[in-house]
């Protein structure tokens, strides 16, 4: 019979993806612990937990419950929201360089976060809340210019590419203008760093995805039918406009706090995307696998870039290490495939 | 059975930023038969289709469905009783065969509630119905131009619509998948009485195929009835301004266009016979 045929093949695909959720979720969870523990100074899991129950260790309350842990919760929020925000731009507009690192939504929130650092001389606080304002500031330009007579995809990926070059020209103007040591705060935060991040910074990032991250994810069926084309999805009854404009606003809204969080880290949200729909397997939403991929990175990235090398990396070098051979790799193949963007 | 559902377009002028496409249409699509809308490229039958679809507003004029203007209606209520399968459907990467005909039961879900045994059951029938059942597990990727068509169609099917639309199902089919294409569609609406307006480019299967024509030209429809009354030589001349001989065809006994060109004609007008007997 057909219909256990279906249902059979349904429950693998199924039975698959809670495989890879839960996979991931222990690696997170696993390279979460490492980062608590390792360090300077060593701390085993007993202390690490003792910390985390909120009982007072001598020692091992500072370090991991004052540095490690924000750094490492910090890493998970901002990886995820990196990683649905650029998975929701890539799937919306079917293409993988449609993500917002890529067409300059980034640059938009450094822009401002660099002129805050530079020329008005702001404290981190109010950094965060202009890079934010850039971000959508950006994205809400580059819609509104692509959007002649009807939505493009491909012509708003063309124009946030010329947006993003502009924008990262901007920056480089400020930037050599600046004074020696606000140069090195704009830098740091430009790559994007886990260095310094306290529970003061986190908890902005937290609320807006625990407000925003439902909000993606309960569209996550109309996303999936928006893959079928806008045609498509509109016949079969997905309100075409009203999902992707709920879609855009809520991914560059996150996108937005976790850049104001601990900056631009680069190419992850570019990077999540892709990995997780390879491994999650294609007709199921990448929404969550692209969340849990991009905060394993970040996590992975950072502790790699804290202990991995003789010198202690900010983790946007790692990342930006990693994503962009994977750039000029997705260049060649769309290349290859005689595909345009 | 109850009352068929019935879709008609009301002074509809349909235009794309200055230029006019279509202007002033009247139409009313026979309920429970095969309608087919042919024309010359260009005539606006597709830009046509898509309206009956809501995926243009029209300039001025309304699309009527069960008595109701289309415009302002629930998109996901309209998607129960109307369907359309576009031109060049996109399906996402690598996505499987059941998966993708699973799509088609959007309308008829709830926000955030998953497959029911009812879902599986209708996506089970219409990979049956398209003799796909084979395929379900395989990547739509790797099937040939024929057997996709067909996965889209079963799409169509699980949408379980009353009304069906097609533009140009046939384009990129070799011949015979073209007539298993149309054969399918005729089982369709034989089977389950669904309503079917498809835009067609080749005028011998449409006047096989559809219990009712609409000629179009320029916008305007020129012609509208069963194919044995309008499809003549002179609607072919009016509508493609192609001289032609229209007989009936041997195996069918619908009309059949033989188009009269520049080059290799053999019977002069004047001796052309009358009617071909088979």
């Amino acid at each position: 019979m057909s219909v256990q045929t279906v249902v059979a093949g349904a429950r693998v695909r199924r039975r698959h993806r809670g495989t890879v959720l839960a996979v991931l979720g222990i690696l997170i969870v696993v390279v979460f612990a490492v980062t608590l523990m390792v360090g300077k100074s060593f701390y085993g899991p007993a202390e690490v937990f003792r910390v985390i129950l909120g009982e007072t260790v001598p020692g091992a309350s500072f370090t991991v419950g004052e540095l490690r842990l924000p750094r490492a919760t910090m890493a998970v929020l901002a990886g995820f929201a990196f990683g649905i925000a650029g998975v929701t731009f890539q799937t919306m507009l079917r293409n993988p360089l449609a993500s917002p690192d890529i067409i300059g939504i980034s640059s938009g929130a450094s822009v401002a976060a660099v002129f805050g650092i530079i020329v008005l001389a702001l404290d981190e606080t109010a950094v965060s809340f202009l890079a934010l304002g850039g971000a959508l500031v950006t994205a809400a330009a580059i819609y509104l210019l692509s959007h002649r007579g009807g939505f493009a995809g491909t012509r708003l990926i063309l124009i946030g590419i010329g947006v993003a070059a502009m924008l990262d020209s901007a920056v480089t103007y400020i930037l050599s203008r600046a004074a020696a040591w606000d140069l090195q705060t704009a830098m740091q935060w430009l790559t994007g760093s886990l260095n310094g991040a306290t529970w003061a910074g986190v908890l902005p990032l937290a609320l807006a995805s625990a407000v925003l991250v439902p909000l993606v994810l309960s569209q996550g069926r109309g996303l999936g039918m928006l893959r079928l084309g806008d045609d498509s999805a509109a016949v079969l009854g997905v309100n075409v406009p009203r999902t992707r404009v709920l879609l855009m606003v809520s991914a560059v809204a996150l996108l937005a706090f976790a850049t104001a969080a601990c900056g631009p880290i680069a190419f992850v949200a570019f990077m999540a995307g892709p990995i997780a729909s390879r491994i999650i397997g294609p007709g199921a939403s990448p929404l969550l696998s692209a969340g849990l991929v991009g905060a394993l990175l970040v996590l992975t990235a950072d502790l790699a870039g804290q202990f991995a090398f003789d010198s202690r990396y900010p983790v946007g070098v790692i990342t930006g290490a990693l994503g962009a051979p994977y750039l000029v790799f997705l260049l060649i193949r769309i290349n290859r495939s005689g595909g345009s963007i | 059975m109850t009352e068929p559902h019935s879709l008609s377009a009301e002074s509809l002028t349909l235009a794309y930023g200055d230029r006019t496409i279509v202007e002033q249409l009247d139409l009313r699509v026979p309920p429970g038969r095969i309608t087919a809308i042919v024309g010359a490229n260009g005539c606006g039958k597709s830009t046509l289709l898509r309206a009956l679809a809501r995926l243009i507003s029209p300039r001025s004029g309304q699309v009527v469905l069960d008595g109701k203007a289309l415009h302002g209606r629930p998109t996901k209520e309209i998607a129960r009783t109307l369907g359309l399968l576009p031109q060049a459907p996109i399906a996402p990467e690598g996505i499987v065969v059941a998966d993708l005909v699973g799509r088609g039961r959007h309308p008829h879900q709830k926000m955030l509630a998953r497959f029911t045994a009812h879902d599986y059951e209708v996506v089970a029938q219409s990979l049956d119905a398209t003799g796909i059942t084979e395929f379900a597990d395989r990547s739509v990727d790797e099937l040939s131009g024929g057997q996709r068509q067909r996965v889209w169609i079963a799409m169509a099917l699980a949408q379980q619509t009353d009304i069906l639309l097609l533009d140009e199902p046939t384009t990129f089919l070799d011949l015979a998948h073209q007539v298993e294409v149309l054969d399918l569609l005729t089982d369709l609406n034989r089977d389950r009485g669904t309503t079917i307006a498809m835009v067609l480019h080749d005028m011998n299967l449409a006047a096989r195929y559809a219990d009712h024509l609409f000629a179009m030209r320029d916008g305007r429809i020129v012609a509208s009835g069963p194919p044995s009354e309008v499809m003549t030589s002179e609607l072919i001349r009016d509508v493609f301004d192609l001289d032609a001989l229209v007989v009936p065809d041997p195996v069918s006994g619908t009309p059949i266009v033989l188009p009269r060109g520049r080059h290799h004609i053999l019977i002069p007008e004047s001796e052309e016979p009358r009617v071909i007997h088979s």
